[in-house]
């Protein structure tokens, strides 16, 4: 028995370069952050969460190599190839279960997802639930507007009851989800609430996010313009609304508060809900590594698969 | 002692003898339920022939309820090249009346039957003149030697210690594999086997017991290993470099995310359980953005389920290894049956033009080293491959030489040395072999790479250009194209020229080539050509088929509408060639070697 194809080499063709230290190299500006001319329509909520994203990576001094943004099908989806960093536009309603793949296969890498209320909640909500339980640490970022819009005015799974879509003429009869109930009960680690018209809050959320260790979730408002205007408008005070924050005295550990918390989204609270301490994904996947390890004392790879076969003799 | 039953056929010649029958193989059936440790004694057998530098091969049926229903294990060994587990069995274990009826057709004519006479209690009087039937007190001796303690489990030991004797086994490596596999459990549970199996090696059968004895092997096997097509095929992808997988359970595919849960950790990898299959594909992609080769796999259903997935890694150029263990379908079909009926699939599955890699490993062994070449075309062509496996050698036993693993072993860590400029995609490059950088890699001129599913240009950015699309379709292609190049043409076995080829892929190599050997012997002119590389097919294949007036292919699929099975239809469309046609069925059973000449015969007759 042979193999035909041996390995082959990790980087044909490419002329390596030798790294400069980081404390040489400047912070990133916007011009070199930004991609792709983002495809989003005038006005979009979308636009803040990019925009804050750059200002988040500009804030944390993140290099170009350590970015890495995965999302799935969508409007919001789009946002890997607006920023200037590793990227992956996967399929739709996908996105979680591939950056857990990025993420527990690279614990070096903080991953971003971007996405939309159908990506999570409806085509992939099973994945969300999956994501929360196993507490993978990531960022999760649904940029909700409570419409289909790249598919141009479709009823979304959080759609309020009674709104008005080309597949519900008469107005949508099904319970909307609610993504924070949803986050919380599924077992997220980091639940929070913000929206595209307060970058400051928007902001301050993904910095919080970005610091847990574990599954962040972030459910941000973003508003669709073009299929669903004024949805947020009763959460924005330019537009006669109110911006409450999360109440001062609320226990972000505490449940059932969190619970409480999210019982009204319209206008809700906007802020940190929920926020526990609990082993990430990872962290129990390198406990396991390194208990099995420890048996096989820093052996070469060939002699721990030898003693497989020797055990088959 | 010598007091059991033993009835004799009629015919002359074959009455019951003590003189010793020196014998090339032996095939030995056990039937009972799965419960009762069927497989285990099979796995002994099997073990004890790779040590004593025999062939074997086994075969075995797991029912699909849940706890029991009817098993059997077959073993064949032998001193020269075992190639199939055998079309009839020289002995049959029946440990049930069930058992005896359902099984006694698997006998040879004048065979053996050894039943246990606590459980078997009707005998047929004209199966009594055809077969040896021998009753042995299997469940009653194997609870005295025990002490009782264990109900009647156990049997299978007592039923080894027979086997042990009545085939001259060499004892004392079997008494150790027992040693070996009961060893950390409870003193008492060796205690035990060690009874029932001497009891089993001591009773004695006036007879029966000096019947066989297996010839020494014809030449020095040197070092073997004994183990299962699933576990060649995992421990494959370990030595390939494979530190990631994900996957979902399905039979007969689970051995496989069963053992890679619990090696790869050893060697600083995850294999992740995942809520369903599309998550799970999803997950090895992302691993395998990460800048690994990760694997997922499935059968049937699940492969369904991925195919979304899969045109995703075709277009973003993204290595991946999928398994699919074949099993009966469509739908949820058969699942503990094997076919080969998942071909189209593999090759085509999903929507749009996706090309990407099939192979299909032929026995145990190949299962190992496929699977390490599977990685290499993974990761030099970007491209996922598709290890189409299926149920009959997923749990088939062989004995195979041992691998050198010092060699075979690679490393794939990601490699994130910085890069001067990368395109993901560059349409410049030969071959359109591209690569993947993974993230962490620093690319000096600032411009990064975005891995995509929409069509692109060279740096991933979507692009609704005609002449892009036009030129990344014939990128994908022609990476395979170039594969093909790299693959060697597979070889003829039997005579290069002569009236019928019979060409098989996946497992049928060995009933197949056991059909040619019997072909031969008998003076017909028949070869066969195995194609293990089926997308892309190697270069050459046609010259071989100018050699013959009539190409067959052998498969385990149904004919389909157009009258050719699934690999034959490829081939036909290929090579434009009417000669090639196709036997095929459709029982989910593996290829008996008579069928297979039967049905070459009945072919050539049309």
């Amino acid at each position: 028995m042979n193999i035909t194809l041996s390995q082959p080499p990790a980087h044909p063709g490419h002329n390596p370069v030798p790294a400069l230290p980081d404390e040489d190299r400047l912070p990133l500006k916007k011009k070199e952050i930004s991609a792709d001319h983002p495809t989003w329509c005038p006005g979009c909520g979308d636009f803040a969460v990019l925009a804050l994203y750059y200002k988040l990576i500009d804030k944390r001094g993140l290099h170009h190599e350590k970015i890495t943004t995965v999302a799935g099908i969508g409007c919001s989806s789009r946002f890997p190839y607006f920023v200037q960093g590793h990227g992956a536009h996967f399929i739709h309603g996908r996105a979680l279960p591939f950056a857990t793949g990025v993420a527990l296969s690279r614990p070096d890498l903080h991953v971003f997802v971007f996405g939309g209320d159908g990506d999570a909640f409806s085509i992939g909500g099973n994945h969300f639930n999956h994501t929360a339980r196993k507490n993978v640490n990531l960022t999760y970022v649904v940029m909700d507007n409570y419409v289909y819009g790249l598919t141009k005015k479709q009823t979304s799974p959080t759609s309020p009851e009674g709104f008005k879509s080309k597949t519900d003429l008469w107005g949508a009869v099904d319970r909307p989800i609610n993504p924070m109930k949803q986050a919380i009960a599924a077992g997220a680690t980091f639940v929070a609430r913000t929206t595209h018209t307060n970058p400051k809050h928007l902001l301050a959320m993904m910095e919080a996010a970005m610091d847990h260790n574990g599954f962040s979730y972030i459910e941000c408002l973003s508003e669709c313009v073009e299929f669903y205007p004024g949805a947020f408008h009763d959460s924005n005070p330019r537009k006669g609304g109110e911006f409450n924050l999360v109440p001062e005295d609320h226990d972000v550990t505490d449940e059932a508060a969190a619970y409480k918390l999210s019982e009204s989204l319209t206008h809700g609270h906007f802020g940190v809900f929920y926020k526990v301490d609990r082993a990430t994904k990872q962290e129990k996947e390198t406990g396991i590594i390194e208990n099995f390890q420890s048996k096989v004392e820093g052996q070469q790879p060939w002699k721990i698969l030898q003693k497989n076969f020797d055990k088959n003799r | 002692m010598s007091d059991a039953p033993v009835s004799s056929p009629d015919e002359e010649g074959k009455s019951s003898s003590s003189s010793t029958k020196s014998v090339a193989d032996i095939v030995v059936r056990f039937a009972g339920n799965s419960q009762d440790g069927i497989q285990s004694i099979g796995g002994f057998l099997a073990r004890l022939a790779g040590r004593s530098e025999q062939e074997v091969m086994t075969f075995m049926t797991i029912p699909s309820t849940i706890s029991g229903g009817p098993s059997i294990f077959q073993v064949r060994m032998g001193s020269g090249e075992v190639l199939s587990a055998g079309d009839e069995a020289d002995v049959l274990f029946a440990f049930y009346q069930h058992s005896y009826e359902d099984h006694i057709d698997s006998l040879k004519d004048g065979g053996l039957v050894i039943y246990d006479s606590d459980h078997v209690t009707e005998l047929n009087p004209e199966w009594e003149k055809k077969y040896h039937h021998v009753g042995v007190g299997i469940s009653s001796l194997t609870v005295e030697a025990i002490g009782g303690t264990a109900r009647d489990k156990g049997k299978n030991i007592f039923a080894l210690g027979l086997v042990g004797k009545m085939f001259s086994l060499n004892v004392d490596k079997l008494q150790g594999l027992i040693t070996e596999k009961f060893k950390g459990k409870h003193e008492s549970v060796l205690q035990n086997a060690t009874a029932a199996f001497q009891a089993g090696y001591q009773y004695s059968i006036e007879g029966v017991l000096e019947a066989f004895v297996l010839n020494d092997p014809e030449e020095s096997k040197g070092d073997q290993v004994v183990m299962a097509g699933n576990e060649a095929l995992a421990y494959g992808l370990i030595a390939g470099g494979v530190r990631f997988g994900a996957g979902y359970p399905i039979t007969p595919w689970s051995d496989i995310m069963e053992l890679l849960r619990r090696e790869l950790p050893k060697y600083g990898g995850s294999f992740i359980q995942c809520e369903d299959e599309i998550a799970s594909v999803s997950m090895a992609l992302g691993a395998s953005f990460g800048g690994r080769v990760a694997v997922t796999g499935s059968s049937g259903p699940g492969i369904s389920l991925k195919t979304e997935a899969l045109g995703w890694a075709v277009m973003a150029e993204i290595p991946l290894i999928i398994v699919d263990v074949q099993r009966g379908g469509p739908s949820t079909g058969l699942p503990t049956n094997v076919e080969q009926s998942d071909l189209n699939i593999a090759i085509n599955g999903g929507h749009g033009d996706s090309p990407r890699v099939v192979v299909a490993p032929a026995d145990v062994e190949d299962c190992f080293y496929l699977a390490i070449e599977a990685v290499n075309i993974a990761r030099k062509y970007q491209v996922p491959v598709i290890i189409l496996t299926d149920q009959a050698i997923a749990t088939r036993i062989e004995a195979f030489n041992m691998p050198d693993l010092k060699t075979l072993c690679q490393d794939i860590t990601p490699d994130l040395t910085p890069v001067e400029d990368h395109k993901p995609y560059d349409l410049s490059v030969e071959d359109g072999i591209t690569t993947h950088l993974a993230p962490g890699t620093r690319v000096a001129s600032g411009k990064y790479p975005v891995v995509t599913g929409l069509e692109h240009d060279e740096m991933g950015h979507p692009t609704g250009s005609p002449k892009l699309h036009t030129e990344m379709v014939a990128k994908r292609r022609n990476k395979l194209r170039a594969l093909a190049e790299e693959f060697p043409t597979p070889e003829i076995y039997g005579a290069p020229e002569g009236n019928v080829l019979l060409v098989g892929w996946g497992s049928t190599k060995g009933p197949i080539r056991e059909a040619v050997n019997q072909a031969r012997a008998e003076g017909d002119s028949v070869s066969a050509l195995h194609i293990r590389r089926l997308n892309p097919l190697p270069n050459g294949i046609e010259k071989h088929f100018e050699g013959f007036n009539h190409v067959f292919v052998v498969e385990m699929n149904d004919e389909g509408i157009y009258g050719h099975g699934q690999l034959a239809s490829i081939l036909r469309a290929r090579y434009c060639d009417p000669k090639i046609r196709g036997i095929h069925k459709t029982d989910g059973l593996t290829w008996k070697v008579k069928e297979i000449l039967a049905r070459t015969q009945e072919m050539l007759e049309q």
